[in-house]
């Protein structure tokens, strides 16, 4: 299952609940709760949790909405 | 919304917080400690490696199911091959003993309750309290739904991912060189000197090393960490560890009992780790040491110093930023040097290039030296090739 923000997706499939993104994201636009990573409007796209995350589970959306 | 009270509220039951909470309860103040798992201790998201001279120096002295390893020292693997090995008493911080931390973090949590402090799971906090530009608690969500959790002191010790610590203001924010992104397996049925914790460096992981950490005669923890700003493509620290294990003979017959992801900062001691009715501790802190990314120890080294500082508090009845200055003063000196100096040393290993790094291994196993810490090594090695060590001059001295 994908979760699809404004601007990334999480694989909640592939997303092993670490935290990584978490603590990484410069604008603390992410939470980690009861097994789902969110991201919420503070997102600006940067792409850093994308390449953090240990197993790939966070994408970029390119443009606009893919769901 | 239901609400309940306590002097000093702890988000977060990891070594930090279990810590803090166990030498906060000892002045007889009530002592609430939340963790949004369901379980203290599990998943476990760590390669376990610690020494008993850590362990030693926060007077533990846990029972036989924490410790699942002895080993008698380390062996690290130079770019190229060479291998130095080294022995328990030189290695110094990071092993000696291989936990088990499903149990070490319940006995840590066990002692906190030994000394009158109460745990909730499944309970995570969701904001800061507020009032009048002071910190009064959380909200928070349990079992039961939405609750406030009132408290004259919150005590962040919710690990790498923290949010305490910017909810507070209080900056915690990391680049992306100081933090490294980590991916593990523990592997059963491989072939391994169950004596040696393992590290290797270079190519495997370049500007990063692999690690691992014997659990037992053919399992053992095998982890890699990189640099985030030397990853450019998503899910890359994955697929490297994959592609180490494929290659190495000793491994790729292994076969996977736990996967652990996770990131460690690696960053220079952080300005400020209090602010009026708010303290942080352990990664949360970014406590952990830059080089190794070994944090367990410095955790509850903190979290014991945080304790006693909040137990004067209580009794003072005074939690603002002055009074908790004496825990920011408490850690610094017990830590912040060695901090500072393996952040350095760690801005310069990974500057360095592979050939360099098998030049260095190869001078520190012909010298030998009497201990593992980061001055003693430039110093052996810049006996016998100054021009090695031109570049780590000003951590000399
Ligand atoms: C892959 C990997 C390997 C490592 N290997 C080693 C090693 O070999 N040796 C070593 O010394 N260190 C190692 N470390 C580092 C070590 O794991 C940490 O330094 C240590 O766990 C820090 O303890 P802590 O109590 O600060 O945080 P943690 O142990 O991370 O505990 C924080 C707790 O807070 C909880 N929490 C977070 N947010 C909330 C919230 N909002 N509400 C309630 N609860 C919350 C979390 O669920 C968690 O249980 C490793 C780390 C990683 C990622
Ligand atoms: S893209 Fe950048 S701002 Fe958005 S959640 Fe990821 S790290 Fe945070
Ligand atoms: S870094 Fe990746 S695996 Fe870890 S919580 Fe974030 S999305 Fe999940």
């Amino acid at each position: 299952m994908r979760n699809v923000y404004e601007q990334i997706s999480v694989d909640q499939d592939v997303c092993m609940h670490c935290g990584a993104c978490v603590g990484t994201c410069p604008r603390n636009a992410m939470f980690l709760h009861d097994l789902t990573v969110a991201s919420n409007e503070e997102c600006n796209g940067c792409g850093i949790c994308v390449k953090v995350c240990p197993v790939g589970a966070i994408s970029k959306n390119n443009g606009g909405d893919s769901r | 919304m239901r609400k309940i009270e306590t002097d000093i509220l702890v988000v977060g039951g990891g070594p930090a917080g279990s810590s803090a909470a166990r030498y906060a309860s000892q002045s007889g103040a009530e002592v609430i400690l939340i963790e949004k798992r369901q379980e203290i201790g599990s998943p476990v998201r760590c390669a376990e490696g610690i020494s008993k001279k850590l362990l030693s120096k926060v007077g533990l002295s846990p029972d036989g199911k924490c410790i699942a390893r002895e080993v008698k020292g380390a062996k690290i693997f130079s770019p190229s091959g060479h291998m130095l090995t080294i022995s328990e008493k030189q290695a110094g911080d990071e092993v000696g003993i291989v936990l088990d931390r499903v149990f070490f973090d319940k006995f840590l949590a066990s002692l906190a309750v030994k000394a009158g402090a109460e745990i909730r799971l499944k309970t995570a906090a969701t904001s800061l309290i507020q009032e009048s530009g002071k910190t009064a608690g959380v909200t928070a969500v349990d079992i039961d739904g939405p609750l406030e959790i009132r408290a004259r002191c919150v005590v962040g010790a919710d690990g790498f991912e923290s949010q305490i610590g910017r909810w507070a203001g209080i900056d915690t924010k990391l680049k992306t060189k100081d933090i490294t992104s980590c991916f593990q397996y523990r592997l059963t049925g491989i072939d391994i000197d169950a004596d040696y914790c393992e590290f290797t460096l270079g190519s495997a992981a370049p500007g990063g090393y692999v690690w691992v950490f014997p659990k037992d005669e053919d399992t053992a923890n095998v982890g890699l960490g990189l640099q985030l700003s030397q990853l450019k493509d998503a899910g890359e620290i994955k697929r490297m560890l994959d592609r180490f294990i494929a290659k190495d003979d000793r491994m790729s017959k292994g076969r996977p009992l736990e996967m652990v992801a996770g990131a460690v900062s690696t960053c220079a001691p952080i300005d400020r780790t209090i602010a009026d009715n708010v303290l942080l501790v352990g990664d949360s802190a970014r406590q952990i040491d830059p080089i190794t990314g070994g944090g367990i120890g410095n955790s509850c080294i903190a979290g014991k110093i945080a304790g006693e500082v909040l137990s004067l508090a209580y009794e003072e009845k005074d939690f603002s930023e002055k009074s908790l200055q004496r825990y920011e003063k408490g850690w610094r000196d017990e830590m912040e040097e060695r901090l500072y100096r393996n952040w350095m040393a760690k801005e310069k290993l990974v500057s360095l290039s592979d050939e360099t790094f098998d030049k260095i291994i190869l001078a520190i196993s012909e010298i030998g030296v009497e201990k593992l810490s980061t001055l003693s090594i430039l110093q052996a090695v810049e006996k016998k090739y100054p021009e090695l060590v031109e570049e780590f001059r000003d951590l000399l001295g």
